[in-house]
């Protein structure tokens, strides 16, 4: 289903984080939100799924207002993968990918075999089903998030949403969990950092900068010399990569 | 960290543990009823019992009869239902708050609900309207937002609550001791100091009629809310995506927790311990699933509870020790153990 977010406002503390921000994703896209710390990322994707309540403006998902929607009814939908959110509980990784089943079960309804099913596919989808009766705390940074994005896929969702999900990982992680979340068939909005990866990964890209869009759209019409500098304040290099074929950016120190 | 020994991974096993724990607590309520200064066979016990349930005939001796019936089993059943209230609590509290530490006690709660009984009972607050467990409700309701508040105002965090509880705790029990040093009288005081240390001497059936209601719609509540509960192991964000109406949960479980510790609180005073290492004894034998974490807290925490009552009755002779120094004396070491365990590696 497509999203679509249209003249959203969100302040906290008197802060206006999210200013004005319009984007529309298309069903099945990947979309890239770039930007410096403190740019609004993190809180566009809260509020797509409601856990905060817009100020203004409206968010709908395919057609329908998320405002209208029952939070249950949203979380069917739509799964979120938050930044190292983490627990000191002594849960198997078995346990964090069966929450994403919550939103699916009745208080007391009994496991199924359709839940089943959507925990064994996405355990086999980040690669670590015999890992599943490993202990959370024994796990690296980038196998907690692999079993993030897990419990995010057995939420079986028609949208994800993942706030910088390569953090803290390995360069083969990093790549093998971008090209995992870009294959599925789900549309999906990704905070990222890495501008390169952005570039490679995403079908479209869309700059914050304090709480507004700044720039939007394919990876080549956006990520430009001049928009880096004014938002990032660094100076690039900007070229077509010879090897995928994407934009590639290099910086400069001078 | 230890691995817990989780026990079910079979269908069955959750249903052959929690026949056990029931053999095991009916077993440890009638060792509670036979033992005591007069000793009484089981067999006596099961026929006195029998006569009151059943309306069977045996022939028993009145004294015998009015023993089991009138002041040991009534005591029996009130050390379970306030075991496995204060464990249930505890459990709620820690996978709520996300915190190993949290507690009735801990919290502040415990300590509200004190003094929300005194000064019922000596202040004479409600004139005469609110019973001692509605003010022990009210206690532990304002001592839980005051220490909630507390800990937000800090900014919010697991220490926080913690260290807010403590605050709370000492805010409460001062309160406690000044209503009892200015407006009671040496018996009175001293009957609430024994009642304040949690005690179990002169529980009749009314009191039971209270704590064991309270305890089985605690728990009837806190199931049904099991697997909201695990939804907040990544905290409340983490839960609210996942589906979870966190506010209503959380205004439902902690109000839950107040009303079961404050019933238990009005009875028997605040007993420590049992609600912070009951579940994490649980927790060590069926993991930290809430399905299963909440029947075992409780099974746990009334088995527990009653074998301190027998342990408080038998240690020194001629002597009833208050059951909160027996939870106390097992408990404060099983804390310091959680407390190194919980440390932070360095």
């Amino acid at each position: 289903m497509s999203i679509s977010i249209n003249d959203v406002h969100w302040s906290a503390g008197g802060l206006m984080i999210v200013n004005g921000i319009s984007i529309d994703v298309a069903p099945g896209k990947t979309l890239g939100l770039l930007g410096p710390n403190g740019s609004g990322k993190s809180s566009l994707l809260r509020l797509i799924c409601r856990l905060r309540n817009l100020k203004s403006g409206v968010i709908t998902l395919g057609s329908t207002d998320i405002a209208a929607m029952a939070r249950l009814d949203i979380a069917r939908r739509v799964a979120l993968v938050e930044q190292q959110a983490t627990t000191e509980a002594q849960v198997t990784v078995l346990d964090v990918v069966r929450l994403g089943r919550t939103p699916h079960r009745g208080p007391l309804s009994p496991w199924s075999a359709s839940d089943d099913r959507a925990v064994n596919d996405a355990l086999r989808h980040v690669g670590m089903p015999e890992r599943a009766d490993q202990l959370w705390h024994t796990l690296s940074g980038g196998e907690r998030q692999r079993v993030h994005i897990a419990r995010a896929l057995a939420q079986t969702p028609s949208e994800l949403l993942l706030d910088e999900p390569t953090n803290h990982l390995d360069i083969q992680h990093q790549l093998d969990i971008l090209s995992l979340v870009t294959k599925l068939p789900v549309t999906s909005i990704i905070a990222l950092h890495d501008l390169n990866l952005a570039a490679m990964f995403c079908d479209n890209l869309a700059i914050l900068h304090h709480g507004k869009v700044v720039a939007a759209g394919t990876p080549e019409d956006v990520l430009t010399e001049d928009l880096i500098a004014d938002v990032f304040g660094v100076r690039a290099y900007i070229e077509r990569s010879v090897h995928h074929g994407r934009q590639h950016v290099q910086y400069r120190l001078d | 960290m230890a691995q817990p020994v989780v026990i079910g991974q079979r269908w069955w096993a959750p249903l052959a543990l929690a026949a056990l724990a029931f053999v095991v607590l009916g077993f440890m309520i009638s060792l509670a009823v036979s033992i005591g200064e007069i000793s009484i066979p089981l067999e006596t016990t099961a026929k006195a019992v029998s006569n009151r349930l059943f309306g069977t005939t045996f022939e028993l001796s009145r004294i015998h009869q009015g023993i089991v019936w009138d002041y040991r089993l009534s005591r029996a059943l009130l050390a379970a239902s306030a075991g496995a209230a204060l464990a249930l609590s505890g459990a709620i509290l820690q996978a709520l708050l996300r915190n190993p530490l949290a507690e009735p006690y801990v919290l502040g709660i415990s300590a509200g609900a004190s003094t929300g009984a005194v000064a019922v009972m000596i202040l004479g607050f409600g004139y005469g309207v609110l019973t001692l467990s509605t003010g022990a409700f009210i206690g532990a309701v304002v001592a839980f937002v005051l220490v909630s508040a507390l800990a937000a105002g800090a900014g919010g965090g697991a220490d926080r609550i913690i260290l807010a509880g403590v605050a709370g705790s000492q805010l409460f029990n001062a309160l406690t001791s000044y209503i009892v040093t200015t407006s009671a009288n040496a018996e009175q005081a001293r009957g609430i100091m024994f009642w304040l240390l949690g005690s179990l001497s002169g529980v009749r059936w009314p009191d039971v009629y209270l704590a064991a209601p309270v305890a089985v719609i605690g728990f009837a509540v806190s199931i049904f809310y099991a697997r909201a509960l695990d939804a907040f192991t990544f905290g409340v964000d983490a839960a609210a995506a996942l589906g979870i109406a966190v506010n209503r949960v959380r205004i439902i479980l902690l109000g839950a927790t107040a009303l079961m510790t404050a019933a238990m609180v009005s009875i028997v005073g605040s007993i420590g311990f049992v609600g912070l290492v009951i579940p994490h004894a649980a927790r060590f034998l069926v993991g930290p699933s809430k399905g299963r974490l909440l029947p075992a807290s409780a099974m746990i925490g009334a088995i527990f509870m009653v074998a301190a009552d027998i342990v408080s009755r038998i240690i020194v002779p001629q002597q009833i020790l208050p059951i909160g120094v027996v939870t106390a004396l097992f408990g404060a070491p099983a804390f310091a153990l959680i407390l190194y365990k919980a440390r932070r590696p360095v």
